[in-house]
């Protein structure tokens, strides 16, 4: 018989969102409540996997009595809170946040992102057409991976991934400050030299595109990337011993990219160089 | 944690900057003997610093880069490799920290650094001049955000690297001048004594500054005759409880800008489970148009290194960190000889004053990044990592320097601490004072001291107010402009609220009507723009599209100019209302507050 892991229950949270009253688990942020709620907020920097670093703003909430709005992915909601989702100053904020994120950076390969700027009614087009850019070519240094940073929304979670949070790798960082914050390895020096052992967990977690497979990359350059006609397929690695799970992109009999479940227990979507890259070799067909 | 180091290997002056600072090597794991590829020995098989006893010299990273760059000027590659070897940083974040701060280069440059600086004040009294003149003269230089030298405006900086580093303060700057201090900085003349920033200097009546241009600031025993170290013995006599209750008795709160009562910080942090404590001064005033704390620290610094003693004990810290804007060099030569003094004299230490007490104090430079003056981005930054502000709560009373419970105040707020315990906390309340610093266009810029309710024309009398006044920029590039008919605002926190303004650092910068305001706003906004740390768009990019509306309305007026003003107005609500820190929540006050109250672009 194998032991269910219960863990203590946890105490409800009593607060009003949107004027409704909800309970959530003590320790659920409000985005977390929102999620149960059925109610949808954006969100760019939040990973399922990942603490996040509340940097893009995207998902602030109305609480109110406070000065500023919040980040519903990182506030923890407090009993007797009352906050408000939908509000006019909530909407704006997101409006102005989507248009200064995509006035900047390329976000074509963003997925949600051209709802969400519908939705608010963003124009980023309208800080006219000398609006600065992150004007960066992409940086193919590897067989693996391409980092093209003119898509780069500084999410943070590429780093986090990386770092302290699942690999412990640290082989990339923020550098520079402000606009021309990138992220880097160690004098910016190509990723052959750097500490990186091709994990491709950044990957994994990057909501831009900025980071893809190079498969991915060269199929998008030669217009033959086409997602509705991949099929996905979830296995286990045969590398090792570990069991961690794979999801095989196939399009026309190609692996074209490899993803893992996150909600996998034990590897919580991170791989290593095998799992995530090794497909060439089940293609090799000589 | 597999750390990759690459192959650069350092100079052997860049080794001798390293191993100045944090002793030699002592295995081939962290570039001792046998690092080279000549092999590692028996006794390095069983050497091992990793996991927490590493994480432990983290903190040593900025004053290793500082020790780097004060030595060659510049950090290459290989210092960079060498440090983090030594610390077991990865490169990566050590290249993201050092890349962070605008006073460090990662390319090779001269030995010699001259910052210029252009910012309001300086721009208000011909930085310009002094700009075209080093140009002309062929001296290369940086522009660079305020000096806080701004009663002596236009002001410049020059550093040069060396074993021992040299400085030299040129204030007021000419080209020439400054070009003189460029070629040999170690004979620019002394700076004026700090008491010549304080029109007001032997005074009665002054609380904060009365020791400033009376004490020698080098000799401990002349603090002591004014007074000296009085507070702390009331302190060790009344016990921490009752120095916290006496605090808050006195209403003192904090003079950063926020207002936040110190004696309540005080009780929070004091009545942390969770230990050790820590005490932070923050001294990293960069606030454009702000000097007040360096003028204390250079008139008075003992008060500095007493007051903190005081809140450090309250507090129950046994360790306290002063963080210093690194462009500040006399106040690092003072307040570094106090502190000796003060440990040879049994001040600081296992046992001040014979009381069985245990405090001591580290400086921590900073390197030019003026969001390190937003306290937790003050932590990171001695931690260790990028100066990026950390989300709230958790407060720093509760989770604050190396996650521990600490108590963070200005050196304003720490030196109204000695009068709270010297006259008791209803006489100082009955006397409160503030500092503020004048400048720009006015006959006698400086620091001045106020009761508080003095209003701004008060202020503006003693420091003598042009004739044909435009405005007045006050709190800074954080704060508002008012007008030269709103001269009776009370200069308290709550009457400038209501007046619709800010105190803020209490910056008074007084612009006559020669002055040309949309190229102020634009320095403001560039300013904004420079110094974000980019964790957050809408400041990171907001501050950007900020600067590019105001120059594109530069010399546009009216309808030309209505679009852009609305698009400002749309990014400059989004910043207030999403930002992270404070930096990018009153990014655009300044510009609003010109639009609105003294009809910029109209
Ligand atoms: S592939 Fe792995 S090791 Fe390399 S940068 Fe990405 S997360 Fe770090
Ligand atoms: S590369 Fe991707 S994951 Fe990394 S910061 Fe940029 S957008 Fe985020
Ligand atoms: S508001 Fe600006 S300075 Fe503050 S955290 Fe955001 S980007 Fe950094
Ligand atoms: S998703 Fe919350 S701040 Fe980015």
């Amino acid at each position: 018989m194998t032991a269910v892991p219960l863990g203590l229950p946890r105490r409800l949270v009593e607060f009003t969102l949107d004027g409704e009253t909800v309970r959530a688990p003590e320790g659920s942020t409000i985005l977390d409540a929102c999620r149960a709620e059925g109610k949808d907020v954006p969100t760019l920097c939040q990973g399922d996997t990942l603490t996040p670093k509340n940097a893009c703003r995207v998902c602030v909430v109305e609480v109110e009595g406070a000065r500023t709005l919040a980040p519903a992915c990182s506030r923890r909601a407090e009993p007797g809170m009352s906050v408000r989702t939908d509000s006019e100053r909530t909407r704006h904020s997101r409006k102005v946040v989507l248009e200064l994120l995509a006035s900047s950076v390329d976000m074509s390969t963003t997925p949600g992102v051209a709802g969400w700027i519908e939705e608010y009614g963003a124009e980023p087009g309208r800080f006219g057409p000398d609006a600065a850019r992150v004007e960066e070519d992409p940086k193919v240094d590897n067989e693996l991976y391409v980092r093209d940073y003119g898509k780069c929304i500084l999410c943070y979670k590429c780093v986090d991934a990386c770092g302290e949070q699942w690999q412990n790798t640290f082989a990339i960082a923020v550098a520079g400050r402000g606009f021309d914050a990138r992220i880097s390895t160690e004098h910016a020096a190509p990723l052959t030299d750097s500490a990186c052992v091709y994990c491709g967990n950044c990957i994994e977690v990057c909501p831009t595109g900025a980071l893809s497979f190079k498969s991915e990359f060269d199929m998008r350059a030669a217009g033959t990337w086409d997602e509705s006609a991949q099929t996905e397929t979830t296995t286990v690695c045969a590398y090792c011993g570990v069991g961690c799970n794979v999801t095989l992109h196939v399009q026309d009999n190609d692996i074209v990219k490899v993803t893992s479940p996150h909600d996998n227990p034990v590897t919580h979507g991170n791989l290593c160089i095998k799992g995530r890259f090794g497909f060439a070799h089940v293609q090799n067909r000589d | 944690m597999d750390l990759h180091f690459g192959d650069s290997r350092p100079t052997d002056e860049e080794r001798a900057a390293v191993d100045t600072l944090l002793g030699p090597p002592v295995s081939a794991w962290d570039a001792g003997p046998g690092s080279d590829g000549s092999g590692r020995s028996e006794k390095d098989l069983r050497w091992a610093r990793g996991g927490h006893a590493a994480r432990e010299r983290r903190d040593l990273l900025l004053p290793g880069l500082h020790a780097v760059n004060d030595r060659v000027g510049w950090i290459s590659e290989g210092a960079l490799a060498y440090l983090c070897r030594r610390l077991m940083v990865p490169p990566a974040e050590a290249y993201g920290v050092a890349t962070f701060y605008s006073m460090f280069s990662l390319r090779p440059r001269p030995t010699t650094v001259v910052h210029a600086c252009t910012d309001l004040a300086c721009a208000a009294r011909g930085a310009d001049r002094v700009c075209a003149g080093l140009e002309a003269a062929g001296v290369s230089f940086e522009r660079s955000p305020c000096l806080g030298l701004c009663e002596r405006a236009p002001a410049a900086l020059v550093v040069r690297a060396g074993e021992s580093p040299v400085t030299a303060v040129v204030a007021p700057a000419a080209a020439g001048a400054v070009a003189e201090a460029a070629r040999a900085p170690a004979d620019a003349g002394p700076e004026p004594v700090a008491a010549d920033a304080v029109p007001q200097a032997g005074q009665d009546g002054l609380v904060l500054l009365r020791r400033v241009g009376a004490v020698d600031p080098y000799s401990l025993d002349d603090y002591r005759a004014h007074g000296g170290y009085t507070a702390l013995r009331r302190a060790f006599a009344l016990g921490p409880a009752a120095v916290i209750r006496e605090v808050t008795e006195s209403g003192l709160v904090g003079r950063g800008g926020a207002a936040f009562p110190t004696g309540r910080k005080w009780q929070a942090t004091a009545s942390q489970p969770d230990g050790p404590h820590y005490l932070v001064c923050n001294a990293d005033e960069s606030e454009p148009g702000t000097f007040k704390d360096r003028v204390v620290m250079e008139g008075d610094p003992y008060a500095v290194v007493e007051a903190m003693t005081v809140a450090g004990y309250a507090v129950g810290a046994h360790r306290g960190y002063l963080y210093l804007r690194g462009e500040y060099p006399r106040a690092l030569g003072l307040l570094e000889n106090a502190l000796t003094q003060a440990r040879a004299r049994g001040l600081l230490g296992d046992d001040v004053l014979g009381q069985g007490y245990a405090f001591d104090i580290e400086i921590r430079r900073g390197a030019g990044a003026y969001i390190c003056g937003e306290e937790t981005a003050l932590f990171n930054s001695i931690e260790g990592y990028r100066g990026e502000p950390r989300s709230k709560p958790p407060f720093p009373v509760e989770k604050g320097l190396f996650g521990k419970p600490t108590a963070a105040n200005n050196v304003e707020t720490l030196v109204n601490v000695l009068p709270v315990l010297t006259r008791g906390a209803e006489a100082f309340a009955a006397a409160e004072t503030k500092l503020f610093c004048v400048s720009g266009s006015v006959s006698r810029p400086g620091v001045y001291e106020l009761p508080f309710g003095a209003t701004l024309g008060d202020l503006l009398e003693l420091a003598g107010k042009p004739e044909r006044m435009r405005a007045v920029l006050l709190g800074g590039a954080a704060g508002g402009f008012v007008r030269p008919d709103e001269m009776d605002i009370p200069l308290t926190f709550e009457g400038t609220r209501a007046a619709g303004t800010t105190l803020g650092s209490g910056v008074v910068l007084v612009l006559d009507d020669r002055v040309e305001l949309p190229r102020i706003l634009l320095r403001i906004a560039e300013f904004f723009r420079d110094e974000s740390c980019g964790q957050c768009v809408p400041c990171r990019v907001g501050t950007v599209r900020q600067e590019e509306a105001l120059r594109r309305i530069a010399d546009r007026t009216g309808a030309a100019a209505v679009d852009d003003i609305a698009l400002l107005r749309e990014v400059g609500r989004a910043m207030r209302d999403a930002s992270i820190c404070g930096l990018g929540q009153t990014a655009w006050n300044a510009v609003e507050s010109a639009i609105d109250r003294l009809g910029a672009y109209a």
